[in-house]
């Protein structure tokens, strides 16, 4: 594959509110094709910065690019805002017919009733709500409604579709259906979409790229992959689910890119190139954390097993997240099933087994 | 009893008959207080609009003398106008004291505040991300007023409805730029006040009738808009 131009650049992007600096970033590209999530916490600058992608937001300083030209007066503004859509948070209809709602951005642009129609019906029949049509927006359910804005959006066709926390305001299967809506509709039209999200499960699900976002400032950017598995520091780590954090240092180095760690009194099997003594930092996902209760001669021998014993027994979303003390803390998610099937306790005494794969080191900043 | 009795009988008489003075008086009234009312939408809707979606220093001072303005006294409106139209005042040389003009000036100035008070209210309690959308739906920035009125649309009747029932009732300016003059600048207030002093009180009872009649209307409508569903 050849390496696709940037859709829109972003340079010096600097956002400052009641002097304060609320986002500043050098430099920030988005390809043509695929999903873009922005993700990080409350205040991390992620909805501030799809607002000034969007255009929809004075920048104190900087420039945006798109398709190569600077948009940088009033009809070269209003020219890419409708080129692009925006879907809320909030559905925010006009207070008139679905049918009319979704036609509204190409009223706007000026198409003829006819054409508009016929679109505005393509995109509600591809959003599952063709029956909608002739309902008043304001006596619409959440889902509804959110999915008639997202037909709103499509129907103008966008070259880059902005989605600001669009799922925050649903319930779990309203959620789950527009996601699997989006993942199909996305690459069905050929859409590029940017996503500012909390929710690191719906960054993951939607989009191939992940952009987090830390005090205005841009954390890391990859592949989901890249960043879920291989945060670039503390920060990303905690923010993308990385619970169990280590601090300890290389011991040694063996072949095929294995070091093993110090941490506290034991050792841990990691894949790295790091220099001997460098202080360091492990990420451990406690999925990948596996327990068992098998009796402490079997397995002893192996890397990364240790015995532990179980602080806490929570539940945690579908999973119960188990707290143990193997000399260091682990965190270990299991099901329900195997917390039943094991007879875990807290105080009990366990074995603890992760891959040397599934830990990601880095160096830690002094 | 008797005397309110025969009022009613004679009142109805003059209204089914259309008497032509009372249909005159009745029409004026309309009339003037509709244009009155139309300049204040006109005045009161863009002011209130603009207000409403700009910051700038001294906002909140503006905004507290709109609403103060909502309440403006009538007889106070009443001397300012006579002041400016006399024949020696700044705009005396216009000579419309005491005309149906000046009764329609009059009645815009108390109503411009009242629409644009109502269109500030109306105009803030849209969400505020509907501007940002509308942006990002592609509206230039005509075409986003013009969406964000449409939105505000039941309120505004509100002020169209509270506009024109203050001013078709009202009749202190009325009397005092307006003069009351028969047949020229008599409007239903202004006349019911005259026949009740002159104790003609079956014509006062019959033009009380329109105008509470009118009252009515206007406050059934503003009921109805009230009372319907607002979008999500």
């Amino acid at each position: 594959m050849t390496m696709s131009a940037p859709i829109l650049q972003g340079k010096r992007l600097v956002v400052k509110r009641g002097g304060i600096t609320v986002l500043d970033i050098p430099d920030f590209e988005i390809k043509k094709g695929g999903v873009l999530s922005l993700i990080g916490p409350n205040g991390s600058g992620k909805s501030t910065l799809l607002l000034t992608l969007s255009c929809l937001l004075k920048l104190s300083r900087g420039t945006l690019i798109f398709n190569g030209r600077e948009i940088n007066n009033r009809q070269s503004e209003l020219d890419y805002r409708r080129k692009i859509a925006v879907v809320f948070q909030d559905p925010l209809l006009f207070d008139t017919t679905v049918l009319e709602n979704v036609a509204s951005g190409l009223k706007i642009r000026g198409v003829d009733k006819r054409e508009r129609t016929r679109i505005a019906e393509e995109y509600l029949e591809r959003m599952g709500i063709p029956h909608l049509a002739k309902r008043s927006a304001c006596k619409l359910s959440g889902g509804e409604a959110q999915r008639t804005s997202i037909a709103r959006a499509f129907a103008i066709r966008p070259a880059i579709l902005f989605l600001d926390e669009p799922f925050s305001a649903l319930d779990p299967p309203t959620h789950e259906g527009l996601i699997s809506d989006l993942n199909r509709l996305l690459p069905e039209t050929d859409t590029t979409a940017v996503m500012a999200t909390h929710d690191q499960m719906d960054a993951l699900r939607l989009s191939d790229r992940i952009a987090v976002l830390q005090q205005g400032k841009v954390a890391q950017t990859g592949s989901a992959d890249m960043v879920m598995n291989h945060p670039i520091n503390e920060f990303v780590a905690s923010f993308v689910g990385m619970d169990t954090v280590l601090t300890g240092t290389v011991r040694e180095i063996l072949e095929g890119d294995r070091m093993i760690l110090a941490v506290g009194k034991r050792e841990i099997e990691a894949v790295g190139d790091l220099p001997k003594g460098e202080g360091v930092l492990c990420f451990v996902r406690p999925e990948n954390v596996i327990l068992s209760t098998d009796s402490p001669e079997e397995h002893s021998s192996a890397r990364n097993t240790f015995s532990g014993r179980i602080v806490r027994i929570a539940p945690h979303g579908l999973f119960y997240r188990v707290d143990l003390n193997c000399g260091f803390d682990l965190i270990s998610y299991i099901t329900r099933t195997s917390l039943d099937s094991m007879g875990l306790r807290e105080g009990q005494t366990v074995k603890a087994f992760f891959k040397a794969t599934a830990i990601h080191v880095i160096k830690k900043s002094s | 009893m008797e005397l309110i009795l025969q009022g009613f009988l004679k009142a109805i008489e003059l209204l089914v008959s259309l008497d032509p003075e009372v249909l005159g008086i009745t029409l004026l009234s309309l009339r003037v207080s509709g244009t009155a009312t139309l300049i204040s939408l006109f005045l009161g809707i863009s002011t209130g609009t603009a207000v409403a979606l700009t910051r700038f220093p001294g906002r909140k001072f503006v905004v507290s003398l709109i609403n103060t303005g909502m309440g403006l006294p009538p007889v106070v409106v009443g001397l300012f106008v006579t002041i400016f139209l006399w024949r020696n005042g700044p705009f005396g040389f216009l000579e419309i004291l005491y005309t149906p003009m000046a009764i329609i000036l009059a009645q815009a100035v108390i109503a411009t505040p009242i629409v644009t008070g109502i269109t500030l209210a109306a105009m803030q309690n849209l969400p505020p991300n509907l501007r940002l959308q509308i942006l990002a739906l592609g509206a230039t920035r005509m075409q986003m007023l013009w969406l964000l009125i449409r939105e505000a649309r039941l309120p505004l009747l509100a002020a169209v409805m509270a506009g024109f029932g203050g001013v078709i009732s009202e009749v202190g300016a009325s009397i005092m730029v307006g003069g009351n003059i028969k047949g020229y600048s008599r409007v239903l207030t202004t006349a019911t006040v005259m026949e009740t002093g002159r104790g003609n009180f079956d014509t006062a009872i019959a033009l009380s009738i329109i105008l509470l009649f009118l009252a009515y209307m206007i406050n059934y409508l503003l009921t109805r808009i009230q009372q319907r569903e607002r979008p999500r």
